[in-house]
This record gives structure tokens, sequence and C-alpha cells, in this order.
């Protein structure tokens, strides 16, 4: 067609690849400029990293509430607002209210939203109610209700522009992650692996709400946009059939790795990454083989959403360690020479770095040392299990079987970092990891699966690994080796996203509710402050008016808020000192509420 | 046969009501009778016994392991309750095992201007249904202080009673 006619083609091409990428090009100018936060992670890179630098290490101390907003909700408030110009964009859990507030008006509500949701939604949702946030795109804000309604907001007035239903709460599908804006796409995931759900990202025009394509976790190659000679795994094909091959009879339509986690996207390399999460049921036996692709790091290309490479962590889960937390990306030197990494601390106690162009494994070390149940990666190429982590048989529910209690496994089920993300400062080259130090006794029996009802299978009781009493770190990580710089230790789990900053400055928040600021080099806590509840929100900065600000949202709640609400068991097994560490509940109570500091 | 349960625990629901309850509590957990590994008090209920060594019957065990899978998920580790559902170690001093066996099947709602709180309808899951009873006991239990936080550390065998009942109910292994 376009033989006669090049110069015309071409310019036909270059107008439509120009109109495809507006919003993304648009995104990724705002996202340079660190006064604004106008997607989750702050960035697509998912680091968290600000370059504004007017707190810093020596002023940060002087630190004060500037002022406070009250969302209405008490339940637990996960994720972070965002700015984009005059404008913050404040979330809650359900029933999902959004706030627009005005920050060049004494911060004055310019326009609220709130949806109408059937509130027997909330009985399936596993472990509350928590919406991880919003994101922004072509003028529009997008909001992913509790019910899997993604809702496309006119940012100026609040105005329904599109919805789109994206699952069905009667099987169990609901949703609770932050949706994604990439190029002229909203990606949005799914949540339910408790309920037997079918886990997938889908990615919908950002003007009109049409979906564009689906790729499924688990299932046909179709189903999950696979290619057997193109899509790699460790740098071979992954073959045809390379899901169901893995499962037994048709157990894959029921099998999990969903993904409500916080999603990057490399231009340069036009692949969004993110990671799918556990197997359903937990009992281990009654769902043999690899059960692919659940625990497993995605690479697709945005356009298409057809899967560049796959890498499965935990192959056969056999203790609920989700693969949902974020990928990081960020260039690093490893072995004398720059590589395009993507780091990743994965709820089973690895921290990852692979390279995020090919997938290759570069380290996998333990980011928390009381991790027991692997002995560790094989990171041998040419060895038929290069890639897998040795399981350690005392630790294994599914050697040890069904109505067995497989007890002392670090971490527990929570992992040992769940979805609260962490920070990478590209001035120390650390990465900053918000932990859960907590270990669990599990124990597998046989269960029935009813759509829409939970289908859990294995019970468990959690606890401080033995001779220790703290429930959390926070720990920096040297990626490029996999080890830990330093590590401070909390008394419960630290469930806040991190913030870095080039003021030498991270941010995080805990469960009793204090902020926190540390030393970006030595971890050295230089400011503190309590808010009204305990902290599961991300702490995230921007400037106003010449002002740097801080904010965070607390409100405790979230799996923080089952566990630790009534303080974690301490078993009569004979585990030994544990004790000396109370309740949650005797520092904090429920609350919603966004705190914005200053300097004076 | 299965099915035939599933329709008891769903005619049960209907005649206990969602969400009534009186108040009255479950009553004197003395066991007054024993079949086959599990207890019944004067009334007829299902009740726990724990000797005097901290021994747990297999049914208290059996509840303990159930309510860990599919009720800790909001009501908390040991019945002590979260950020978002309530204690039912304090619930089961004030309702009955009709009343229970009403709300686990039936579900509730609570919904006001402060808080939504829905609790589903367990009425259609064995996972659930089948060990309704284990969790009564268990928490029960728990709500008299006659079982610490925690794994039970020492149980009675599973009575084979016990394992025929759970396979007609479950449904033959897979």
């Amino acid at each position: 067609m376009c033989r006669f006619l090049v110069g015309t083609c071409l310019s036909a091409a270059a107008m439509f690849a120009a109109n495809v990428s507006f919003a993304n090009e648009e995104l990724i100018r705002l996202s340079q400029d660190s006064k604004q936060w106008v997607m989750p992670a702050g960035n697509y890179a998912n680091t968290r990293y600000s370059t504004l630098k007017q707190v810093t290490a020596d002023n940060v101390g002087k630190l004060q509430v500037a002022w406070t907003f009250s969302t209405g909700v008490l339940r637990g408030h996960e994720g972070a607002p965002l700015v984009i110009g005059d404008m913050m964009y404040v979330h809650g859990p359900f029933p999902n209210p959004v706030f627009a507030l005005n920050l060049a008006d004494e911060n004055k509500i310019a326009w609220k939203y709130e949806p109408v949701q059937d509130p027997n939604v909330i009985s399936v949702m596993c472990c509350d109610t928590v919406n991880r946030g919003l994101s922004y795109g072509d003028g529009k804000i997008f909001l992913s209700q509790a019910n899997t309604t993604l809702v496309a907001l006119d940012a100026k007035t609040g105005k329904v522009v599109w919805t789109q239903k994206n699952g069905d709460p009667s099987k169990g599908e609901t949703s609770t992650a932050a949706p994604h804006v990439i190029k002229d796409k909203v990606l949005v995931g799914i949540s339910g692996g408790e309920f037997g759900v079918r886990g997938s990202v889908t990615a919908y025009n950002i003007k009109t709400g049409e979906r564009m394509w689906r790729g499924y976790s688990m299932g046909t190659d179709g189903d999950m946009l696979m290619d057997p000679v193109k899509t790699t795994s460790l740098g071979k094909p992954v073959g045809a059939n390379s899901s169901t091959s893995t499962w037994q009879g048709d157990q894959w339509k029921i099998g999990g790795g969903t993904t409500w986690g916080w999603y990057s996207y490399d231009p340069q390399l036009n692949l969004v990454y993110y990671g799918s999460g556990n197997p359903s049921t937990w009992n281990p036996k009654q769902r043999p083989g690899d059960n692919k692709w659940s625990m497993t790091i995605w690479a697709r290309d945005v356009d298409t959403g057809a899967v560049r490479w796959v890498y499965q962590m935990t192959p056969h889960d056999e203790w609920d360690f989700d693969g949902v937390n974020e990928m990081i990306l960020a260039d690093q030197q490893i072995g004398g020479q720059t590589r395009r990494t993507l780091v990743h601390f994965d709820r089973n106690g690895l921290g990852y770095t692979l390279d995020r162009e090919t997938g290759e494994l570069l380290v996998a070390q333990k980011y928390d040392p009381k991790v027991n149940w692997t002995s560790g990666v094989d990171m041998n190429k040419s060895s038929p299990t290069y890639g897998r982590p040795a399981v350690v048989p005392q630790y294994s529910t599914e050697h040890n079987g069904e109505d067995v209690n497989s007890k002392n496994i670090c971490p527990a089920a929570l992992g040992s970092k769940d979805e609260q993300p962490a920070a990478y400062s590209p001035d120390t080259g650390l990465f900053y990891v918000p932990t859960n130090h907590v270990c669990m006794d599990y124990e597998p029996f046989r269960v029935n699966y009813t759509a829409g009802q939970p289908y859990v299978g294995a019970t468990l009781s959690m606890y401080p690994p033995q001779g220790d009493t703290n429930m959390g770190t926070f720990t920096a990580w040297d990626a490029k080796t996999g080890s830990i710089a330093w590590s401070l230790k909390e008394q419960f789990s630290v469930w806040s996203g991190a913030l870095a900053t080039a003021g030498g400055v991270v941010f995080y928040g805990t469960l009793e509710g204090y902020l926190k600021a540390v030393d970006a080099k030595t971890g050295k806590e230089l400011y503190k402050f309590k808010t009204p509840s305990g902290i599961i929100g991300n702490v995230m900065t921007y400037e106003h008016g010449g002002k740097q600000f801080v904010a965070v949202l607390s409100g405790v709640g979230g799996w923080a808020g089952i566990g630790l609400a009534a303080g974690l068991t301490n078993p009569t097994d004979g585990l030994g000192a544990v004790g000396g560490y109370a309740g949650l509940k005797n520092y904090t109570a429920l609350g919603g509420q966004l705190t914005v500091f200053a300097l004076p | 046969m299965r099915i035939s349960v599933v329709t008891v625990f769903a005619a049960l629901a209907l005649v206990a009501g969602s969400g009534a309850t009186r108040g009255d509590g479950p009553g004197d957990p003395a066991a007054v009778k024993t079949v086959d590994g599990k207890s019944f008090d004067r009334n007829g209920n299902p009740t726990y016994k724990i000797a005097q060594d901290g021994t747990v019957d297999w049914y208290v065990y059996s509840g303990f392991r159930r309510y860990h899978s599919d009720c800790h998920v909001c009501h908390g580790p040991n019945g002590d309750g979260s950020s978002f559902a309530p204690a039912l170690k304090d619930s089961l001093k004030r309702i009955n095992y009709d009343d229970f066996l009403g709300l686990v099947a039936g579900g509730r709602k609570n919904v006001s201007t402060a808080q939504v709180n829905v609790m589903p309808a367990f009425g259609q899951n064995p996972n659930v249904m089948c060990y309704v009873d284990d969790i009564y006991v268990y928490l029960h239990a728990r709500a008299n202080d006659a079982v610490a936080p925690g794994r039970p550390a020492k149980h009675e065998d599973r009575p084979e009673a016990f394992a025929k009942a759970e396979d007609a109910c479950m449904g033959p292994k897979n």
C-alpha cells in the first residue's frame, strides 16, 4: 500500500504514534517535576525518590505539622495522595471517596466523588477494605473501586467521564490496587487470591474505557498472551502450554495469581513490570505441580500485553508467599558494567536483582537473615534447577503434608515484606525496605471450592523470630551485591511505603502511628511525630508556594490490623522468651487522616 | 449427601434469623454427655471438654484450625478481634448456639455513618459449615478462657465418627 507514497505513509504513522504516546509524554514530563507527585510511586521506575531537598538531614528535626485532613473513613488507609499542579487528590478505603483539595485556596475541597457500591463487596474482601490510591492522565483521575469498577473522573470537576467493570465480586473478584496510567492505557489488576480468583492484568483505553487487552496469570498461552517461542524464562523460550502443564486438570481456572501490586514501566523497553500472587488454595497438597505462572515476575509489552519474559520465584508455593510486591527499576553497576536492573523484595524473604531487558537473574539473597524456608536460589546456569529456591524439608508444608503443623517457618505468610513499597535513592545507591520480621506455624488441610467463598485451606499462627522481640525492621539494602547496609528494629511490622529524597533523608511510617525521618546514609533517626492512627500509607512529598511538604495517610488496618490489632500469638509450645511485646491496640486506634509536614 | 447438608444449614439460617442476638449467652459449658468424642451440654448443644493436663477434645482442635483458616482474616487470631471486626471471644459470652449458627450461615450487616461492617453468609461454604460446631466449641472455650491463645498444645485423636461425618459433608477427596 505504502510503496508509492512513502512520505505520506510515514507522516501518517508518525501522527498515529504521537497520538498514542501523548498521555505518556505528558506524564513523563510531569513526573520529572519533583514539585508534583503525579503517579502512585512518584515515577514510572517505582523508586519513590524525590529530588526535592529543602528538607535535609540537617534541618528535618525541625519539621512541623502544616495541616491535616480527615477522610471520614475508619478503615485501613494504604497508598498516598497525588499532587498535580495546585490540586491534591486524596482517596479512602471503602466506600472509596475521592477528594480534590485546592492547595492554592487553603486546601479547600474543590470536589468530592463517592461511588455507590453494594456493601456486600466487603464480605469478599480478604483482610480489610483498603484502596491503594489513584492515578492521573489525560486530564482525568482514575479510581479502581472495591467492586472492580474502574472510573475516570474529570480532574477539574470530579464528573464521571467513563466507567468500566473489570471483575465480578460475586466470584470473589475485588479491587484494592491503584490503577496505573501508561501511554494511552489504564492498567488494572485484580484481588481475590483467597477466593480462587484467576488473576489478570487488563488495559483500558484512557479516552473511552474500551478494553484493549487482558493477560491472565495462568491458563492457555492465548489467555496469558504468551508466545511459546518469543516469551522467555531465564533466557529460554517457555514452550507451549507452559502454565496448564504445571497444574492438575483444570485447577488453573481457580488458580489465584492475583495482581494487586504497584506496577512499573520502562519507556525505552516499552515494558510494564508487576508480580503475580499465590496459587489457590493455601493447601499445597491439593494442587500438585509448579502452578505457573503464580508467584512470578512479569514483563509485558504495554501496547499488546504480549509477555516478553517471566521468572517464577516460588514454584509450587507452600506458604502463601504472594509475588505481588513492586518491581523497582534502577540502573546499577554490577560486575563492572552498568546493568538495566529490576529490584524486587519478595514476600518469600529474598531480594532479587534481574536484568529487566532479558529477565536474567543476577542476585537472589535474603534481606532478612532469619529467613529459613530456603537455603538459597540455584544460580548455576547449567543446573537443571537453575533459578529455583532450594526448599528446606523441615519447613516444607508440602513435604510435611496435610494435617501436620510445620513450625517456626520464617517469614510468615504476610512475608518479609508485603505490599508496602520500598524506595531507592540514586544518591546512596541503597534500597530502603519496610519489613515484617515475623515467623509462623502453618498447617494445611483439605478445602472445597465454592464460588465467592473463601478458599484458604491452612491455619497459621504468627510470632516474632525465635530470640527476637521486634516484629519489623527498616532495612537499607545493596541490590548490587544482595547485602544489608543497615537495619533498624521496629516493635511492629513496618507497613508503610518509604520515601527517599535528595535532601539525604528517608521517611517511613510505623504501625504505632509515627512518621519517622532517618539519615539516608546511616539510618540515624532524625525526627519522629505521632500521627492520630497507625500508618500503613506511603509517604510522599511535593512542593507548593516555594515550600517542600511531606505527607502521609494514617489509618491502621489492612492485614496489619488483623494480625496485630490483637497482638500476635504467643505460642504455648515452648518457643522461648517472645514476650515483652504488647498488642498494637495499646498504642493506636482507628482513624483516617492525612498529615502534612513542612519546615517552619 | 453434601447438598442435603447444605440445605439443612440454609433452613437453620432461616429459623435462627439474621442478626438476632438474644444476649443470654451459651450457658453452662459442662458436658453432660459425650458421643464418639463429641460432647454436649445439658441443652443438647455441642460443648468443649478439656482435660486437667490441657488436652483439648478433637472438636476444639478442629475448631481452632478452621477458625484460623476462614474466620481469623477478619476476626483476628484467637478470636481476639481486629481493627474492623469484633472479638468473637467476647461475642460468644452473649450469643448462644442457635444465634451463632444463624449468624454464620446467614451473615450480617452493620451499616452506620461511622462504619460499614459486613459479614458474609457462609451457608453454602462447606469449609465453614461442615465444621461450624467445631468453631463454636472452640470460640466458646476461648470466651470462657478454657483454652489459651495459640495452638492447643495437646489434643485428642480424631474420632472415627468425625472422619465419617467430614467425608459425608465435604464430599469425596479429589
